[in-house]
């Protein structure tokens, strides 16, 4: 791992720290009465500040799941150089559209 | 020729970086499953419910539970390296990679019991 995408890997954890905190109290509360959609989507849907968390909380774990995944397979598997990079920007891309895609489903009325 | 070890495998610290590791890469191969499992409203209300209905299974309620362990305990473990890394060097390291992971596990227990 270079020092550009150390300094990505904290940041973003650094970052995300605070949403994360705010994700587990969301998920307590949520779980406590039973999951539905009626409930998910009752707090979501047409909130911009739902929109916006949930947009920030994808982009960064896209971001720092994709360095870690790099940094692992970097160590564990046979995999470096521009491999490195594929496997690195696939998994960022997948998580980032599939995330993305999550939050227009459950903000967007 | 170098003799290969294995003591440092029993070493606290070395058992938290590895739970970090491990909870990172489970939470990033169950990222693209959650995502997927809430588009589901994409389609309709309703197919978002049948979902949930289908949830409700004990085994899935142990296995969101492991989930939030995980998030935890990578929260937790993660906030510690960066105090490492940003702040002034503090002794007692073992004792808060211990702390952060029986703080996860008494917060999954918690979510379970209330889930339940």
């Amino acid at each position: 791992m270079n020092v550009k995408l150390y300094l990505w890997q904290r940041l973003t954890a650094a970052l995300m720290a605070p949403l994360i905190i705010t994700h587990l109290i969301v998920i307590f509360y949520a779980t406590a009465n039973g999951l539905s959609a009626a409930e998910i989507l009752g707090r979501t849907r047409g909130s911009l500040g739902w929109g916006l968390f949930y947009t920030l909380f994808v982009v960064l774990a896209a971001i720092h799941a994709a360095i870690g995944v790099r940094v692992v397979a970097a160590e564990w598997t046979g995999l470096a150089g521009r491999s490195l990079d594929v496997l690195m920007w696939g998994c960022g891309l997948l998580l980032l559209v599939l995330g993305l895609r999550a939050v227009i489903a459950v903000v967007v009325p | 020729m170098r003799q290969r070890t294995t003591a440092h495998r029993r070493n606290t610290l070395w058992i938290a970086a590895m739970i970090h590791r491990l909870s990172g890469v489970a939470l990033a191969v169950f990222l693209p499953l959650h995502f997927l499992a809430l588009s589901l409203a994409l389609e309709s209300e309703a197919r978002l419910d049948g979902f949930l209905t289908w949830s409700a299974q004990p085994v899935v309620k142990l296995a969101e539970t492991g989930l939030v362990f995980l998030l935890a305990v990578h929260l937790l473990g993660g906030l510690r390296v960066l105090v490492i890394e940003n702040l002034a060097w503090r002794p007692a390291q073992k004792q808060a990679a211990i702390a952060a992971a029986v703080l996860s596990a008494a917060l999954a227990l918690t979510f379970f019991v209330r889930l339940i």
